[in-house]
């Protein structure tokens, strides 16, 4: 640094907000040569956007269907056939040890039959009380569970405890409440030995549970064995066979089932098992992603390389421009530093319209197909910021020519 | 030594450096060549001195070494021999920082082809100048607006170059040559794409700088435009010679 320089005051010395000026002025001058020189970095970068939202977007749909519970759970029930009448018939019938055949199979962790019962007329109250002049109320509806049923549809006992395949064989008067039917019928303990009533007949509770995730509605049901509900209820056959799987187990689960289940004619027997999950399918995703972030990659190079082309342009249209600013006292750095930040502001712009376009790109796909659109904003600013590095990278080269460039030579040619 | 000895030192030393003052420009046995084989003499050790306030025409056929003279003197060159003090200030073996600064401050360039940006205004044009030279941010504007009102421009603040005319476009041109306050102003054939009208009114202007105390260097190799300077130096085959 010398005396001369030193003399001036930094504030009026060629600073950043100059140099912020005459790069922006340098821009604008030629809008239309603006919009293409930064079309290749906002294909590149909204090509970049698109792929990543999109992946993300069907990962997020890819797990919503495979959840692990839904990855878990499996269910027999009679196959039915529609019936001249038009009606649905069942074609057989669930033996009623079908939880122990099931349970014999690999993969299957728990089985439990679940029917629902047709109460009729009758109430379940907690007291009966005879009083024509009350306003009905509805029951809770009231089920009838093998004894492992908890196991199988992953719920949990919150007071007492569940019945056993000893209330089962029995006919036990026993119920466990859900949670929700609990608190409908008042009752809050168990230790007490609360009994509640359908219609006239009195039944124990010893256990009120929850977080039944197979069977939600199980929290607001009255729960009997299914022993207690033939004699007392004139349940038939069971309905539903609730299976909890090992993961995976689901394709093995669904061909021996049937045959378990009714060895003469497991045709009438159906059972959904969960889908293995299709390696195949995902891997075709993968390749698809990698083909388009490669094209997107592709794009952002020949962008990065359109913003370096048109960066040389304008250096060599320039010449006497840059030679006039050298006459005017500016050092090789500031025309340098000139130039870098007129690339970069170039491919600043393009990335954050190339971010912008890839954004509604991924909402338009999503709203199309019904889809919730998932995209990670990080990602979003990191794109639009990528737009700048490649200004910086495909500025350097235009840059340092523009620096070396000799006012001499420079002056001899017009602006 | 002694007392006396001192006082009368600033006295008796050096009577050729008449003024407190050192010569705007001086060029003490400078010399540019070429490379090449054989190598070529542009300029042969030449000296020239130029003090504050005179109006100097350098004159000479095309290829005389004119445009050689007028690089080394904008510090746009250096040269190959020889020393180049600008307002005294050694520049030939300054580094390229110093040299942009000087350039900056000390010397305001008026070109041949104007050298205007074409997608800035006048005004914006002129103020070009100030944002290398240091010019204190504040005063940057109202001394653009006064130097283009010097050459007569006021009315033409906001126009374009290239709806202006030629001799126009030179005034903005001079305008931005003198915004910064230069010690010299070097001016390269300025009249050299101008009609006569225009130039008479260019050169007028240069007059009216002079007067009021600008230092002019004006290399042309039109007779009537060297005729206006006070004294003239000729420059033929890179020999500098002075016109008595």
């Amino acid at each position: 640094m010398t005396a001369v320089a030193q003399d001036v005051p930094r504030v009026d010395r060629f600073g950043i907000g100059d140099l912020l000026a005459e790069a922006a002025a340098g821009i604008g001058a030629r809008p239309g040569r603006l919009v293409l020189t930064i079309l290749g970095t906002v294909l590149g970068i909204a090509s970049v956007v698109v792929t990543v939202g999109l992946a993300q977007t069907a990962a997020g749909q890819i797990n919503k269907q495979f959840d692990a519970v839904a990855a878990t759970q499996g269910v027999a029930r009679p196959a039915t056939s529609r019936g001249f009448d038009g009606n649905q018939r069942n074609l057989g019938t669930l033996p009623w040890d079908a939880p122990d055949r099931a349970e014999r199979l690999n993969g299957v962790e728990a089985a439990a039959l679940v029917s629902e019962l047709d109460i009729g007329d009758l109430q379940v109250t907690a007291v009966p009380v005879h009083d024509p002049s009350a306003a009905r109320v509805t029951s809770p509806s009231v089920v009838a569970t093998s004894a492992h049923a908890l196991e199988a549809l992953d719920g949990h006992v919150v007071q007492g405890r569940y019945f056993d395949s000893g209330h089962d064989a029995r006919a036990d008067r026993v119920v466990v409440l859900g949670a929700d039917a609990a608190r409908r019928l008042g009752v809050v303990r168990v230790d007490r030995q609360p009994s509640i009533f359908i219609g006239d007949r009195a039944y124990q509770v010893i256990g009120v549970v929850d977080g039944m995730v197979r069977r939600t509605d199980l929290g607001s049901a009255v729960i009997l064995p299914n022993g207690t509900a033939r004699a007392d209820l004139g349940l038939t056959a069971p309905e539903e066979l609730h299976l909890h799987l090992a993961v995976a187990a689901g394709p093995v689960v669904g061909t021996q089932l049937p045959v378990a289940l009714d060895p003469n004619a497991p045709e009438t027997v159906e059972v959904q098992v969960p889908p293995a999950t299709s390696s195949v399918r995902q891997s075709v995703q993968a390749d698809i992603n990698t083909i388009f972030l490669a094209l997107g990659g592709v794009a952002l190079l020949i962008g990065g390389v359109g913003i370096a082309n048109v960066t040389l342009l304008s250096v060599l249209e320039r010449v006497g421009e840059i030679g006039l600013r050298r006459a005017l006292g500016a050092t090789r750095r500031q025309i340098a530093a000139q130039f870098m930040v007129e690339s970069v502001v170039v491919g600043l712009l393009g990335g954050l319209v190339g971010a912008a376009l890839g954004v509604a790109a991924v909402t338009t796909v999503s709203a199309v197909q019904d889809w919730t659109p998932i995209l990670d904003l990080r990602m979003v600013a990191v794109a639009a910021l990528a737009g700048g590095v490649i200004g910086l990278l495909a500025g350097l080269y235009p840059s340092l020519k523009a620096a070396s460039i000799e006012p001499i030579s420079a002056l001899r040619g017009g602006v | 030594m002694t007392v006396l000895d001192l006082l009368g030192a600033p006295q008796g030393g050096a009577p050729q450096d008449s003024g407190d003052l050192p010569p705007v420009v001086e060029l003490r046995a400078v010399e540019r060549q070429f490379p090449g084989d054989p190598p070529v003499h542009a300029l042969y050790p030449a000296d020239l001195q130029v003090d504050a306030g005179e109006y100097v025409s350098v004159v000479g056929p095309s290829g005389s070494g004119k445009s050689t003279l007028l690089n080394l003197l904008g510090l746009l060159d250096r040269p190959s021999d020889g020393e180049y003090l600008l307002d005294g200030i050694p520049t030939a073996a300054a580094g390229e920082r110093e040299r942009a600064a000087l350039r900056a401050r000390h010397i305001g360039f008026v070109f041949q082809a104007f050298h205007l940006l074409p997608h800035r205004t006048v005004l914006e044009n002129v103020l070009l100048a100030t944002i290398y030279s240091g010019v204190p941010r504040t005063e940057r504007r109202e001394r653009a607006v006064e130097a283009l009102d010097r050459v007569g421009l006021s009315h033409r603040l906001d126009f374009r170059p290239t709806v202006l005319s030629g001799g126009e476009r030179q005034r903005t041109a001079i305008a931005r040559a003198v915004v910064s306050h230069p010690r010299v102003l070097l001016a390269d054939e300025p009249t050299g794409n101008l009609d006569s009208e225009s130039s008479a009114a260019v050169l007028e202007l240069f007059d009216e700088l002079h007067a009021g105390g600008l230092t002019l260097l004006v290399i042309t190799h039109e007779d009537d435009v060297s005729a206006r300077a006070q004294r003239r130096v000729r420059i033929t085959d890179g020999h500098l010679r002075e016109i008595a």
